[in-house]
């Protein structure tokens, strides 16, 4: 009854932020909004650039590619530096070579996928400068790639698609922080702690145990971690920790945040292309999908943990191994798809020990191509690939050359559509390949050489390839094999989908708009909702399916019960 | 190419002087004015409300197993473990899960450990009381918890089964809201009525 109050309130609130967020958010991609002019304009004229002043795509990508190189190397340099700065009370060290390699890549690419321990690990200087700059930067990189390929679909003959140091600015400073700054508010009022003070050491006269407690800024940290998609917490054991996730209610309020902005970008394309019907059959392909897994995966985790039951304790609370009390079994459940659902991969329980079938409703979320909604504009643009995608099955079924709001899918479309889809899948199963393959690969997984050991290392190329950055936290990340393997993931799993997304972009806008006729296939309706859940699930599905059966599959099997 | 080199400079230490440090100064400062307990930690006289303590007397009411019995510092090879936040079990990462899957031998073994730990205590464990936690330091436990454990507190406390219902129904949190989230009893809190009522 609680879980479905929830999931009411959930609704309800995304439908606010959908609607409302959604036309926000058109309004600032067209600039129309100017409250922050005064910081707006200086920006410009430092970077030597204004509004009106747009790129061609091509010129767009090469901006977007130069400032991500040059956020890794001053990410790199400051975890290297670390020693050296201040606002470092535990005195921590430098970060190792390979692990800033990693972490650099990982926060610059919007993954957050963390093979440290943050609190002993990171300085406040690198949790600050380093990491939380990302969380704002590379939601908005992200948004301002959407942002080109929706002008592509709705201008008409145009060679330029924006400028992409004014999306960015606009986005990290219009949406990203006055959201992020009251929602930080919030999550300090319900216990999230933020201070610059170092640990606390009490001694408990009561028990006689002496604890030292690490603290940080982490509150305002937190809000931004899950409303940008980012997911890197201060702490290890991120949103399970009470001082990033203190109650229930910042519980809802992280998936609401972590949810709100993907959802809202579909109203924000169909507002920006004139048809917010358009807007909403992306909605509904995502919601539908959403469902579906929120509905299996919880529960799945309503049923007691396997080997907990085979210990001798039968009980009908749900699994409850990895899962804090404040929470319970549905709520992690909810929160875990989620966060697998977009490219957050910020975690309130240990994903690892959830059973078998609730394990891969984590898994699958992500291998679908996180388009449900997926990231902070990575999710759009994704799902924009698909619906073209879509398109081009559809106009094939129906010997028509395919449309999408009037736009011609020829070839060209087609083939950057296609090389979009499928970079994540290829590069995910040759990365899990290789690392079965090599010793040093297979001393990765906790659970060693098993169906789980292996879903353990799956799970995570998988993460690292959607950019996702949850883990199956057994397996151990922070060797040299896997901080690379892993770097080269990410990184593929990041450009090596924008790029053919912002050519695509550049190649529609280029285009005119035929007027539709009778005979134009609908992409406003159910049935092209359907066609996308199918296309979605088939390329998810059909790439993936050998290897879910070696994992999950098996590990449920063995079991000889559906759930 | 060049200008692009100069404004990804000039555009990546606005936003580090900006999102790194203005916004996280400010929001500290934020917190300290409105929000000074939360935001050091919800600390009491003997710990923070928001860290999981060892309680390993049958006198206190226990947490979840996090550093008990199998995961006590001296035999984990995991990463749970509650006492050190900093160091759990001498594990270095800080907080974290033990991360044991759902058909994990080594999971099966330590949860038939930490029954036998209960009943050795006379008490007959819930799920909460023989899995352990998320954060590896969950502070809190459920009221089903609390009251399994009554048996146990009152043998070696002398207080009566009925006093410390009270002290539990007193202390037990809603969820948020009536419904976002569970139920809960927050040890520290309970363990500190506690001593109140001992005295």
């Amino acid at each position: 009854m609680g879980f479905f109050l929830t999931l009411v309130l959930l609704v309800v609130t995304l439908g606010v932020a959908w609607r409302y967020l959604g036309s926000y958010m058109a309004a600032v991609f067209d600039g129309r909004v100017h409250f922050l002019g005064f910081v707006e304009r200086p920006i410009y004229r430092l970077l030597g650039t204004r509004p009106e002043q747009e790129q061609t795509w091509k010129r767009y990508a090469g901006a977007l590619i130069i400032f991500s190189a040059v956020s890794l190397a001053i990410t790199y340099a400051i975890l290297r530096w670390q020693g050296s700065l201040p606002l470092n009370p535990q005195h921590l060290g430098a970060v190792g070579s390979a692990l800033s390699f990693n972490t650099a890549v990982s926060f610059v690419t919007n993954t957050n996928w963390q093979n440290y321990g943050g609190e002993t690990t990171m300085s406040y200087f690198s949790q600050m400068g380093a990491l939380t700059v990302q969380q704002f930067v590379t939601p908005a990189v992200g948004i301002a790639a959407a942002m080109v390929l929706v002008r592509g679909l709705s201008r008409k003959s145009f060679s330029t698609v924006g400028n992409f140091w004014v999306d960015v600015t606009r986005c990290m400073f219009y949406v990203l922080l006055p959201i992020a700054f009251v929602t930080g508010i919030v999550f300090v009022a319900d216990g999230a702690v933020e201070t610059l003070a170092g640990t606390a050491t009490i001694h408990d006269v009561l028990n006689g145990v002496t604890q030292t407690i690490a603290r940080g800024p982490i509150g305002f940290m937190e809000s931004i971690k899950q409303l940008g998609t980012n997911g890197g917490g201060f702490l290890n054991a991120n949103s399970a920790t009470p001082f990033e996730n203190p109650t229930g209610f910042t519980n809802f309020l992280s998936i609401f945040l972590l949810l709100c902005i993907p959802f809202a970008l579909t109203y924000t394309f169909g507002k920006m292309v004139g048809s917010v019907r358009h807007g909403a059959a992306l909605l509904a392909a995502m919601v539908l999908l959403f469902g579906v897994w929120v509905g299996f995966t919880s529960a799945a985790e309503h049923h007691n943990n396997p080997a907990v039951a085979i210990a001798g304790v039968h009980s009908t609370v749900g699994n409850m191994e990895g899962k804090e009390v404040r929470f319970g079994d549905t709520s992690t459940a909810l929160f875990g798809v989620a966060s697998t659902q977009t490219s957050t991969g910020s975690a309130n329980g240990a994903y690892d020990s959830f059973t078998p079938v609730g394990g891969m409703g984590l898994l699958t979320g992500m291998m679908i191509g996180e388009v449900t909604p997926g990231g902070t504009g990575s999710g759009l643009y994704t799902m924009l690939v698909y619906a073209i995608i879509a398109v081009f099955i559809g106009g094939l079924m129906i010997g028509r050359t395919p449309e999408y709001l009037g736009k011609k899918i020829q070839a060209r479309e087609v083939k950057l559509a296609g090389l979009a889809a499928l970079i994540m899948p290829i590069t995910v199963l040759i990365v899990t390949a290789v690392a079965v393959s090599v010793a040093a690969g297979r001393a990765g997984p906790l659970a060693g050489l098993s169906p789980h050991g292996f879903t353990e290392i799956l799970y995570g190329l998988t993460s690292q390839g959607n950019n996702n950055g949850s883990a199956f936290g057994g397996l151990t990340g922070n060797t040299p094999f896997y901080n690379v393997i892993g770097a080269i993931t990410m990184l593929l799993g990041r450009f090596a989908i924008m790029i053919p997304c912002l050519a695509l972009g550049g190649a529609l806008a280029e285009k005119n708009v035929v007027p539709e006729s009778l005979g134009t296939f609908r992409t406003d309706n159910g049935m092209f909702v359907g066609l996308v859940v199918g296309v979605i699930l088939i390329i998810g599905g059909l790439t993936f399916f050998p290897a879910i059966s070696l994992g999950p599959v098996v590990e449920q099997l063995s079991q000889l019960k559906v759930f | 190419m060049l200008i692009h080199l100069r404004r990804s400079l000039v555009l990546a230490i606005i936003c580090l002087v900006v999102f790194g440090f203005l916004y996280g100064l400010a929001g500290t400062g934020v917190a300290q004015v409105l929000f000074p307990h939360q935001a050091n930690g919800s600390l009491t006289a003997n710990g923070s409300t928001l860290v999981g303590q060892n309680w390993s007397s049958p006198r206190w009411f226990h947490g979840r197993p996090d550093d008990t019995g199998p995961y006590a510092a001296s035999t984990s090879t995991g990463n749970a473990g509650g006492d050190n936040p900093l160091k759990a079990n001498g594990f270095s990462g800080g907080s974290g899960a033990t991360n044991l899957g759902p058909h994990s031998l080594t999971l099966v073994k330590n949860t038939r450990t930490l029954i036998k730990y209960w009943h050795d205590l006379g008490v007959d464990p819930t799920v909460d009381l023989v899995t352990t936690s998320g954060s590896g330091y969950d502070p809190d436990i459920s009221v089903l918890d609390a009251t399994v454990q009554i048996p146990m507190v009152a043998r070696a406390t002398g207080l009566r089964a009925s006093q410390l219902r009270t002290l539990i129904a007193t202390d037990a949190h809603a969820a948020e809201f009536g419904f976002l989230g569970s139920s809960y009893v927050n040890v520290l809190q309970l363990n500190e009525g506690l001593a109140a009522l001992e005295k």
